[in-house]
């Protein structure tokens, strides 16, 4: 392995950890906020006890995502010097305001965590609040610094050199808003199918248990009312692609000749020496349509970029297919629970998680939304290859020169790995041990 | 007064908030591997109660200095990147299994064994990492990371792997160790407590002197510079007699067991001991290649940057107060005289 594939799969790996903390963290502060607030309402113990289960699931789950983040700031120089050289000065604004969001985060979530008896109820749910606020500040900015490396702005280049530097309308860049607004509803979304993943497991072996069907109901709210709207910020993003990241776009849907009325790929697995996407179910006009609203619009293909410009063709358009059929599945998921609650609320029974076939497809849909993440970001970041700027920078200018980085990649892989496995081991025990409510 | 100086006010009073702070919590640690006799497991739950709601806060003045570093000084946060690459990423290591370790630690099985197992990580990661921060700022005091045309030329390992930085590993840990011992005697509520960590305040005092001196020495060929800042210039010895007296006002008070004050002596002295190190490199960055005159940015980042400094601090300062009025003032001092409902401490957490 050279250095530059080495580099960029610790680089990978390091993201690809960091952002399932990353999504729980801009998330779980809202779910343990709404039943803490529906405790403050109700009085009914069961929400409390609900927000310090969540709460303590949070605690182990926001350390590691504040270390791996730690890693990640330092990796961005450790790993990307030439790019950081260039391009710190134009977007180390958004990093420098997530800092301060991050700050304000950590310091109410010790608040939040620890505060249970020593604050009053208000000012408590008040720091859970503000950990929701920030938390998903954080992922904003940290979100507008990754869409400026895809449609970079605010600077001129004289010589090889930024000049004219605009920090703020690099902030401004026009990936910045679709990218920030699918990537917080993506960490709800997630968060939220997860969460109910696991209490509707818990409900298939406890059925009456009040703690679970709560529990199941906040999250399932807040993960489907972020599914429901996902594919809407999808098309918001999808235009913007077509429109700045074309070579991007016709990666992402396997389009290797330039095509009037191009169709919309469904599956399908690029032949990259073939200049083919060979199984794919076609939907006539279907891209044209999505990408620039008219049925006869111009597609540029693959081929219509030079062979030095254009990204891994098959694992982009795989890893979009897959991300769009988790999105897909779970808005439909979201909309059949709902329209379960409507019927059942109708006929005034509270009944609707009694059925066996809705827990079960709760269950099989929770990683959907971690899945759909995952792939999401490999889409924007290999589909962005060779580039680390787009136009701007190749990845290969900006790494280090420092030799044998395969033995950071191997070190930090099994760090992550021992890391990933002692969470998942002690969150399973808080689930096992969770309390019973019975009415 | 120039932008960069102002900006490279900011890192520096980041590096210290995150000395006092940050650097006590890696001093619980070390104090936690230390823990002997009866109080053992006392004295580890006082540490672990302090730490608790706030590392990962103070931890966050770090990632500030280094936010900061790389947007206003990016060829610096760039050169420093790659001639420290391989301390730079075992102290990222440290960092990781420190933070993860304590939390684990909290949140697993609280059976004998298996905290024990946690403990020792959490305790190692807690004296490593101070050590290799040490050892980073050290080797960029040394003025020997060389860049010439914003390539480094003065390789991989030259720059950190020397005595000097070595030594600034060492102090910096004492430090840190010196001041968790200090904060606790406040912190312990029972008198016995109080006297454990008062010994060890002590003893890590003695140690903070004997490295300084170890520090100094080295300097006369590991870091030239700031070893001629440090003896010649006008302010050194206003800041030699004033860190003097500090540290021996923290001893005097450790002794007459008058602990608040040794709190404030001790954070004093550290204070003046970084003060010392910044005006003493001032202007250098990296010294002798680059300072924070050459590595800045354009005026538009900085002047953005201060301002985003300033609104951050106007939302920063009264969190962080609020946070410390909580966990370190007087046990329930926000609830007094107030007529609340707490929920009730006996639901399971």
């Amino acid at each position: 392995m050279n250095d530059l594939l080495a580099a960029r799969s610790q680089m990978a790996m390091s993201l690809a950890f960091h952002i399932v903390f990353a999504a729980i963290g801009i998330a779980m502060p809202l779910l343990m906020i709404i039943a803490e607030w529906q405790w403050l309402r109700t009085k009914d113990e069961v929400y409390l006890v609900l927000a310090k289960r969540w709460a303590k699931g949070t605690a182990i789950l926001f350390a590691v995502g504040a270390v791996s983040g730690t890693v990640l700031s330092f990796e961005l120089g450790l790993l990307w010097p030439g790019f950081m050289r260039y391009a710190g000065a134009i977007i180390g604004m958004p990093f420098s305001l997530e800092g301060f969001a991050f700050f304000t985060e950590a310091i109410f979530l010790g608040i939040y965590l620890y505060g249970w008896t020593r604050v009053p109820p208000r000012a408590h749910l008040f720091a859970g609040a503000m950990v929701a606020v920030s938390g998903a500040l954080s992922g904003i900015f940290v979100v507008i610094a990754n869409a400026w490396m895809n449609t970079p702005t605010g600077f001129h280049i004289v010589n090889g050199r930024p000049v004219d530097i605009d920090p703020l309308a690099a902030m401004m860049n026009p990936a910045a808003f679709a990218q920030t607004l699918h990537m917080t509803l993506a960490a709800y979304a997630a968060t939220g199918f997860v969460v109910a993943g696991i209490h509707a497991f818990m409900l298939r072996r406890d059925p009456r248990n009040q703690f679970h069907r709560r529990a199941l109901a906040i999250a399932l709210t807040v993960g489907g009312v972020a599914a429901f709207l996902q594919p809407l910020s999808g098309d918001i993003l999808a235009k913007m692609v077509a429109q700045n990241l074309p070579v991007k776009l016709a990666a992402m849907e396997g389009q290797f000749a330039t095509e009037k009325g191009a169709p919309v790929r469904i599956g399908g697995i690029p032949d990259e020496s073939a200049g083919v996407t060979r199984y794919a179910i076609q939907i006539p006009y279907g891209l044209s349509i999505l990408a620039y609203s008219d049925p006869n619009a111009i597609v540029k293909g693959l081929n219509d970029f030079p062979a030095n410009q254009r990204p891994p063709v098959a694992i982009v358009h795989v890893s979009f297919q897959i991300m769009v059929a988790c999105g897909m599945a779970m808005m439909g998921i979201a909309v059949l629970a709902a329209w379960r609650y409507w019927r059942g609320s109708r006929r005034g029974s509270k009944t609707w998680l009694d059925s066996k076939w809705l827990l079960r497809v709760l269950i099989l849909a929770a990683p959907l939304g971690f899945i759909a993440v995952e792939t999401g970001w490999v889409v924007t970041e290999v589909g962005r290859q060779p580039w680390i700027i787009y136009g701007v920078m190749r990845t290969a200018e900006a790494v280090t020169p420092v030799p044998r980085l395969i033995v950071p990649l191997i070190t930090f892989t099994l760090l992550y790995i021992f890391l990933a496995a002692i969470t998942v081991w002690l969150l399973l025990r808080q689930v096992a041990a969770s309390p019973e409510v019975f009415e | 007064m120039p932008l960069e100086t102002i900006i490279a006010g900011v890192m520096v009073a980041s590096l210290i908030l995150y000395a006092l702070l940050g650097g006590a919590d890696y001093g619980g640690g070390v104090w936690d591997l230390f823990a002997f006799g009866r109080r053992a497991p006392q004295q580890r739950a006082l540490i672990a109660k302090a730490i608790g709601p706030v590392w990962e806060a103070n931890h966050v003045w770090l990632i500030l200095v280094i936010v900061v570093l790389f947007t206003a000084f990016p060829p610096a946060f760039a050169a420093i990147s790659i001639a420290l690459h391989i301390p730079l990423t075992l102290l990222l290591i440290g960092i990781v299994l420190r933070g993860t370790t304590f939390t684990f630690r909290s949140y697993d099985v609280q059976r004998d064994d298996v905290q024990r197992r946690w403990s020792l990580v959490f305790s190692i990661a807690s004296i490593i990492t101070p050590i290799l921060l040490g050892i980073t700022l050290g080797a960029i005091a040394s003025g020997t990371i060389r860049v010439e045309n914003g390539v480094v030329v003065s390789g991989f390992l030259k720059s950190w792997l020397a005595p000097f930085p070595f030594s600034v590993g060492f102090f910096a840990l004492s430090v840190f160790a010196f001041l968790a011992a200090v904060y606790l005697t406040v912190e312990a509520s029972a008198n016995d407590l109080q006297e454990d960590f008062r010994l060890r305040a002590l003893i890590a005092g003695i140690a903070v002197g004997i490295l300084a001196l170890t520090v100094f020495i080295l300097a006369g060929t590991g870091a030239p510079t700031v070893r001629a800042g440090i003896s010649r210039s006008w302010w050194a010895l206003a800041l030699h007699l004033g860190t003097a007296i500090v540290a021996v006002g923290a001893f005097y008070s450790l002794w007459t067991r008058k602990y608040r004050v040794a709190r404030l002596c001790a954070a004093a002295q550290v204070t003046l001991i970084l003060l010392g190190w910044a005006l003493a490199q001032f202007p250098y960055l990296v010294e002798p290649d680059m300072t924070i005159y050459s590595a800045a940015a354009r005026r538009a980042t900085l002047q953005l940057l201060v301002i985003a400094l300033a609104a951050g601090v106007l939302v920063l300062f009264p969190s962080y107060y609020f946070l410390f009025r909580v966990f370190k003032g007087e046990p329930r001092s926000l609830l007094i005289g107030r007529d609340v409902n707490l929920p009730d401490p006996k639901v399971p957490f």
